[in-house]
């Protein structure tokens, strides 16, 4: 790397929670989807998993929300270069839908997709464990419309390029196949403490 | 050969990405992936808060209008800060690129480009990057852009220009005032720009509106627009609403908000 002459940033901080190459947004939450905000009341919300399982199913707002309550408090790392830090999402983790459809021993694969048409990829393990969430509050509030309300898919421990926005369903797969942004030069997974940011990083 | 087929008919693939046409271009991995030493060639200013700056980037492989790039600064201790800008200059550009950034206030970034940069300085930049938001100059082009939001669509503009597209393109594009619109001397009769604080003499002011969105709607070209949106996310919101409510289709709006 070549020394940018006259560049000295902004004071240090050690802060073992920022992966490389990201900064800390603060208050700040940008909003980067490149689609145009849908209108999607709560009552024409529906959020469904097929493929690779053995009962595909559909639920819809009430049915979505017997499902037992949980949340992800933690940090969100976005790879156009910010992260938030000790964000709160309350909703329902994702392995309490995928017990009910129980997922195939072929699938390996998932493609989120939004009511928008939007879509993410990301493999099944990353996904399940505790590891994502279907959520509808941000703070104790109803998650804002361009934030992805009402529901949005959350699995902060990638970039959040795969947390879909306006969450309609996924599907399992037996291959893994490239989403809007994978499509468009993307990286596949998206890790951020390995800067998987672009196919080839 | 039977199962095959079966197997194959079963076998449940993704579904389609609906808004926009995904994958308009081909990103090269190794494109994205290598930083590149790029020299500051010339700065110009735009407006008393954005000025552009040019550089000489030997090996660049070339860009679509609307793509944009990621720029990488490193102190001497080895801190990198590094962020996405949008680029303003034509795809044929002999080996040269331009940059048009707005001074952002505590900005580490733009500080350092409006405050230290002078020609014959280095960075790092990697890119073309997405290829989402770029316009290949393919197809009837609707392009609404605020602040610096303009500047990819400026290289769209500017790509027309260059290569005497007749293609149909409009701009509409919004600033506070005559005297922070950026490439001002620029535009031509395929541009409506919208002031916000003050106009000219006998210009209205005011926020883009619907009267300004549905002329453009009403002579619809062949095949129909695709619109491009510039901006910050509340002028992203605004005026998408403004083409939708226009009868413009959501699949064929592309955005790109900053932040």
């Amino acid at each position: 790397m070549n020394i940018t002459r006259g560049f000295t940033g902004r004071p240090r901080v050690h802060n073992p929670g920022l992966p490389p190459g990201q900064y800390d947004a603060r208050d700040e939450w940008p909003v980067l989807s490149a689609e145009v905000t849908p209108d999607l009341a709560p009552e024409d919300w529906t959020f469904r998993i097929d493929g690779l399982v053995a009962e595909p199913r559909t639920w819809d707002w009430e049915q979505a929300h017997a499902l037992p309550a949980d949340a992800y408090e933690g940090d969100i790392h976005c790879v156009t270069g910010w992260s938030k830090f000790g964000v709160r999402f309350g909703g329902v983790s994702l392995d309490a839908f995928l017990e009910q459809v129980r997922p195939l021993p072929s699938a390996t694969h998932v493609v989120a997709y939004a009511h928008t048409g939007y879509t993410a990829n990301l493999p099944l393990a990353d996904v399940t464990g505790g590891r994502a969430w279907i959520v509808w509050e941000y703070d104790g509030e109803p998650l804002p419309a361009e934030h992805g309300g009402p529901a949005r898919l959350i699995v902060p421990h990638l970039y959040f390029w795969k947390s879909a926005k306006w969450i309609a369903g996924l599907r399992l797969l037996d291959h893994d196949e490239p989403g809007f942004w994978e499509g468009n030069g993307y990286h596949a997974r998206g890790n951020p403490w390995e800067e998987q940011r672009y196919s080839g990083d | 050969m039977t199962d095959q087929v079966t197997e194959q008919m079963t076998r449940p693939t993704a579904p389609a990405t609906r808004f926009a046409v995904p994958g308009r271009i081909g990103v090269s991995e190794q494109t994205a992936s290598v930083w590149r030493t790029a020299t500051l060639t010339e700065i110009r200013r735009e407006t008393p808060r954005v000025s552009t700056f040019r550089f000489a980037v030997p090996g660049w492989p070339g860009h679509l209008p609307g793509q944009h790039l990621m720029v990488r600064l490193v102190a001497e201790d080895g801190y990198t800060a590094q962020r996405h800008y949008s680029i303003a200059s034509p795809p044929d550009d002999s080996g040269h690129i331009e940059l048009t950034l707005d001074h952002v206030r505590d900005g580490e970034v733009s500080g350092w480009f409006h405050t230290a940069a002078r020609p014959g300085d280095r960075i790092e930049m990697r890119g073309p990057l997405s290829g989402f938001f770029a316009w290949p100059g393919d197809r009837p082009a609707l392009l609404l852009g605020a602040g610096s939001g303009v500047v990819p669509l400026m290289s769209m503009v500017r790509h027309h220009r260059a290569r005497n597209l007749t293609l149909p393109l409009r701009l509409l594009v919004s600033a506070r005032s005559p005297e922070d619109l950026v490439y001002a001397d620029e535009y031509g009769p395929e541009t409506t720009p919208v002031f916000t604080r003050t106009a000219p003499e006998g210009v209205a002011v005011g926020r883009m509106a619907a009267e300004h969105v549905a002329p453009l709607l009403a002579e619809q070209p062949p095949g129909g627009w695709e619109a491009y949106v510039c901006g910050s996310n509340s002028f992203a919101e605004h005026a998408s609403r403004l083409l939708v409510a226009a009868g413009q289709p959501v699949e064929r709006i592309r955005i790109e908000r900053f932040g």
